[in-house]
């Protein structure tokens, strides 16, 4: 659906070149939720506005539902960006216009008769359970309800694609979640593509199938968002998994397993799914001369599985402690030896 | 009645009651038509300034450059300079030099410079995501000008215009004085020269509720606009 190959981009940033983009190659299929999460400056943003060619790269190439988008004339690519639907953190609606007109802009923009711009206006309205706020002034909505006018808007169309540039990111927790689940439900039931950036790593988490982690102007790690959850690879990956999934020692008990004089090993496990069929932990308790600790311990929901992850403390001679991860691996749970430090 | 009005009018005022209703007519005159010419020709211009610009929708260094720096040397000009500058033009398009309608050739090159900067200001306030949004949605750059650009910054425009006439007030008095007629050449030729005080007031109080009432309309058409924002 969307192919990006080697793109590269380069602003001129006055004293300096801002190198947004290096070499960044991104591969989205129908069907997907995919993110991409970084930083702010991580080129995220560039990358997103590649695909309806608000930017055009250096150099590499940019198709689009089969379209190369350097080879489209300007006439082309506005007619191929009415098939790519966009959201925008600050919403970006007419503020003092009701949302009926904002919703119904992109279908006049696109000549569709007065009718049928009628009914579909009050079809998106009703797909985004708006359809009580149709006269309603934009400027007298919650920031929830805007972004659900501006999804409506990015809808109206009947797009392919829709391009969510940090869609959440100026909303409370719990109108997030709303927004989330309504952009879930875009993809379910109308089929539509979905690419978002976010530097929230709950929103890969909620929705997302596919994840891309970007870091100066690289994608740096990708893949489905349980492996890339489970084995993050790269520091800023981690970084980024650790913001919803607590992996680390927490401090309490940190000073008391750094005051343990017997021999340990201090290891973090993640389950996914049923991939553990054996009860693990009750059989390492039970193994003659290891004393087990549970240090810490979370569930997360993602992608309709489970990953679960345990931090545990194993203390017993080398060879003991050994043979517990020999069965820990042997159960298909992933481990790591995590460092204490002094 | 209206005898002794007029009579009572001669004699504070010293001049005829039609005679300060013709001089109104002929401000009123100068100034709507040179506001209507203007503001077009200073929409226009703020457009080209608005759209060529770094990081406008139609970036052209040469273009912009060119209209800015027209607009800044027009600007810089003192009315009263501009006004016998061109004559020899005002000759060429009116026929003479004199009279209301010669006087809204300097009036219009005076005041389009100075409604494109008022307006391209108006312009830039619009935000920048909103016509991010209507490129995103493929719209034209007429498009974006006719149903984004344009709506949005109306309002605005309104209280700029406003400013712009107001300073378009000052200018036909002006005018009036070099042969244009109106309020103004009413308080410098009757008021000032014949040292007939009460006409001066006269023209100051009428000047003033003028621009008390174009202020006032400004206000509530921008207001009007701005109601649901």
């Amino acid at each position: 659906m969307i192919r990006i190959d080697h793109a590269v981009k380069t602003f001129d940033g006055g004293t300096q070149a801002v190198h947004a983009l290096r070499d960044v190659s991104l591969h989205v299929e129908k069907g997907d939720i995919y993110g991409i999460v970084g930083f702010s400056g991580a080129g995220k943003s560039t990358l997103l506005r590649l695909v309806n060619g608000l930017e055009t790269p250096d150099s590499g190439s940019v198709v689009v539902a089969g379209e190369d988008l350097s080879k489209l004339s300007h006439r082309e690519l506005l007619t191929l960006r009415r098939k790519i639907g966009m959201v925008f953190q600050q919403f970006n609606l007419l503020e003092g216009k009701t949302v009926r007109h904002n919703v119904s802009i992109p279908l006049q923009l696109a000549g569709v008769p007065k009718k049928e711009i009628e009914q579909r206006v009050r079809e998106v309205l009703r797909f985004v359970e708006l359809e009580d706020k149709e006269n309603a002034y934009v400027s007298q909505l919650s920031g929830g309800q805007k972004q659900r006018v501006g999804i409506a808007r990015a809808l109206a169309t009947s797009p392919d694609i829709l391009l969510c540039d940090e869609a959440t990111s100026a909303l409370d927790p719990q109108t997030t979640e709303s927004i989330l689940l309504l952009l879930k439900k875009v993809n379910r039931e109308m089929g539509v593509t979905i690419l978002l950036i976010t530097h929230q790593m709950q929103v890969i988490q909620m929705i997302c199938n596919k994840v891309a982690v970007m870091e100066y102007g690289k994608i740096a790690e990708e893949g489905s968002v349980l492996s890339v959850f489970g084995t993050p690879r790269e520091e800023v990956t981690r970084r980024f998994v650790r913001t919803v999934i607590n992996d680390q020692i927490p401090e309490k008990f940190l000073s008391v397993v750094r005051s343990e004089t017997r021999n340990q090993q201090v290891e973090l496990l993640k389950f996914i799914g049923d991939s553990v069929k054996e009860p693990l932990i009750a059989n390492l308790c039970r193994m003659e001369g290891l004393e087990v600790n549970i240090l810490g311990a979370t569930i997360q929901e993602m992608q309709g599985s489970v990953m679960s992850v345990f931090i545990l403390q194993l203390i017993g001679d080398d060879e003991k402690i050994r043979l517990a991860e020999e069965k820990i691996d042997g159960a298909g749970a992933l481990r790591e030896r995590m460092a204490v430090g002094a | 009645m209206t005898e002794t009005f007029e009579t009572r009018f001669k004699e504070i005022f010293g001049i005829k009651w039609p005679k300060l209703l013709e001089s109104l007519g002929q401000t009123v005159y100068m100034l709507g038509w040179a506001l209507l010419i203007g503001a077009v020709i200073g929409l226009f211009l703020a457009l080209l300034l608005v759209l060529c610009r770094k990081g406008g929708l139609k970036q052209n260094r040469v273009i912009y450059a060119i209209v800015n720096f027209y607009v800044n040397i027009v600007r810089s000009m003192p009315f009263i300079i501009t006004l016998v500058f061109v004559f020899p033009l005002t000759r060429l398009i009116v026929g003479k030099t004199y009279g209301s309608t010669a006087m809204l050739v300097p009036l219009v090159i005076y005041i389009s410079p100075y409604m494109a900067r008022l307006i391209e200001n108006s312009l830039l306030e619009v935000s920048p995501g909103v016509i991010e949004a209507a490129q995103a949605m493929g719209a034209t750059t007429f498009q974006i000008i006719i149903r984004f650009l344009l709506p949005e910054a109306l309002s605005s425009i309104v209280l700029a215009m406003t400013t712009g006439t107001v300073g378009l007030l000052g200018a036909t008095a002006m005018a009036g004085y070099v042969g244009g007629g109106g309020v103004g050449d009413l308080a410098l030729t009757y008021g000032y020269q014949r040292y007939n005080f009460p006409l001066l007031i006269l023209t100051i109080v009428i000047l003033v509720i003028f621009v008390q009432l174009l202020q006032l309309l400004g206000n509530r058409i921008s207001g009007r606009l701005r109601k649901h924002r």
